[in-house]
């Protein structure tokens, strides 16, 4: 498959466009790899790009159930930032954010990557100072952060209620420049196409039924499409992966399965251009490349696989957004879905060797896995290929829990649906 | 999605709090089982089917209650009141379907 360029486009156009390859081949699995990836979604997809290209391990075959982008890869609001307050969350993000600024480069795929800024709002002065040393935090690990006022607010975001008399006045925000979003589809098409031009398989509509042993070690799996070994087993499957940890034996996980919704609005000419977070309710929106306002809010509540969310959520999105931007009450939505979300019990992710012999797991992106996709995969295959964590995912373990080293970056505590 | 409170009949989820699962057994208070603390609060059955959970009808009667839902539908199959019912209910074997 030829490199994307300006001349690949031109000859192509000029020839009526009947030459384009298909970006990722369909083989059949073959009876052994190195290493199978179960899941093609975002997190699959860059860990198998990055065995083979930073550690050379291109035997690996990489598993999806559905078809590529059928999960929540195509189900985010695409939003990127790293505007975190814990330590490890800031290093880890920032890495993330470091490999976005030149993913379309390195993919050769334009993945429309857009750092038109994240913008936190705040609604009570304990609400800013507590964003100040957020921002302060950032600073001190070298990721740029910043205070607004709500003059510079209302100069960003026009269509805002900046008055007084907002339900929720606005008192300043935080925000970070280079903060954006990403096309989530074309992530997951670019990643395809970069593992797949090393030399991964990428086995698509193939579901795993079950792990294959050798002693207590776990040695490949078995699929609806025949067993397939390994010396090394990787799980990234989010939303499922309480299901495919059963299919291991093991019953209990430091992960709740719940439902997000995501909402999408009729095509409008420019009317923002950043992501803006709400801060007295759970709401953030941003628009699309194609005009559509992409939005979203608070998790259902309770334990769902359902892909789709209830009503009560929608009206209280909706309301938030009222609030903010009382000028869109007639716009039309044009659509809504929900993912589902492996919520962890402190809000961030697990990326680790086990728990099984031979077994490498990577889960717990609760409703934030889109804009550590670089990173997971970057993170997961370093683990893969040395047995053992990079710096960087060394304190995202499964064990931190029952070892008293939660990363909770809100302080909520045990309690999945409030992070 | 309705629940059917035993005191207030059939009523809207938005009434309702959700009080998490229901199948964690809280060790005794004075208990030093480290792994058994560690396993009420951080570990989840997270079943794909019928899930055994705990409601509170907070905007109601303000009971709790004990929801069996199916996480893969939101069929409700029963739902009773929770108190004291960690000896007198049997605990309900959740199995995960797909």
């Amino acid at each position: 498959m030829a490199e994307y360029s300006a001349f690949s486009l031109l000859k192509n156009a000029l020839t009526g466009n009947k030459d384009w390859k298909p970006a990722w081949r369909k083989p059949d699995p073959k009876a052994s790899y190195d290493v199978i990836v179960i899941g093609g979604g975002g997190h699959g997809l860059s860990t198998a790009y990055y065995l083979a290209k930073e550690h050379g391990i291109t035997n690996v075959a990489v598993l999806e159930k559905g078809w590529l982008g059928s999960g929540n890869v195509g189900r985010n609001t695409t939003a990127v930032r790293s505007n975190y307050l814990l330590p490890a969350n800031t290093r880890f993000y920032e890495h993330s954010m470091k490999l976005w600024e030149n993913l379309s480069h390195d993919l050769n795929y334009n993945v429309m990557f857009s750092q038109r800024g994240c913008l936190n709002l705040a609604h009570t002065p304990a609400q800013l100072d507590d964003f100040a040393r957020r921002g302060n935090a950032m600073r001190h690990l070298g990721v740029d952060a910043e205070l607004m006022t709500t003059a510079e607010i209302a100069r960003l975001v026009p269509a805002l209620d900046v008055s007084a008399t907002a339900r929720f006045p606005i008192v300043g925000g935080l925000m970070q420049r280079r903060a954006g979003t990403a096309r989530h589809d074309a992530v997951a098409w670019g990643y395809a196409r970069g593992a797949d031009r090393r030399g991964v398989d990428i086995i698509e509509n193939c579901e795993v039924t079950g792990f294959l042993r050798d002693g207590d070690r776990i040695s490949g799996v078995s699929t609806s499409r025949g067993e397939i070994r390994a010396r090394k087993v990787a799980v990234a499957v989010a939303g499922s992966t309480g299901q495919v940890m059963r299919l291991a034996g093991i019953d209990t996980m430091p992960i709740e399965s719940h439902v997000l919704q995501a909402f999408v609005t009729e095509s409008l000419k420019p009317f923002i251009n950043t992501v803006l977070t709400f801060g007295m309710g759970h709401f953030y929106m941003s628009q699309s490349d194609k005009g559509g306002l992409v939005y979203g809010g608070d998790l259902d509540g309770y334990n769902s696989y359902a892909q789709r969310g209830s009503l009560p959520v929608v009206d209280e999105v909706m309301s938030e957004m009222l609030a903010l931007f009382p000028g869109l009450a007639r716009v039309r939505m044009l659509r809504s879905w929900g993912g589902v979300c492996d919520m962890s019990m402190d809000g961030s992710p697990i990326i680790t060797i086990g728990p099984l012999p031979g077994m490498y797991l990577n889960c717990g992106w609760c409703y934030g896995g889109f804009k550590a996709t670089p990173a997971s995969g970057w993170c997961f295959a370093w683990t893969i290929a040395k047995d053992e964590p990079h710096d960087i995912n060394a304190p995202f373990t499964l064990d931190r829990f029952h070892r008293g080293l939660v990363i909770d970056d809100k302080g909520q505590g045990a309690t999945p649906r409030l992070h | 999605m309705l629940i059917t409170c035993p005191y207030c009949g059939p009523r809207d989820v938005i009434e309702f709090t959700y009080q998490g699962d229901g199948n964690r057994e809280r060790p005794q208070p004075a208990s030093q089982d480290l792994d058994a603390w560690n396993a009420y609060v951080y570990d989840r059955l997270n079943p794909a089917g019928d899930h055994n959970e705990i409601w509170q009808h907070s905007g109601g009667c303000r009971a709790h209650l004990r929801v069996v839902r199916n996480t893969l539908t939101h069929e409700i199959s029963s739902v009773a009141f929770a108190r004291g019912d960690h000896k007198s209910v049997a605990r309900h074997k959740t199995e995960g379907k797909s």
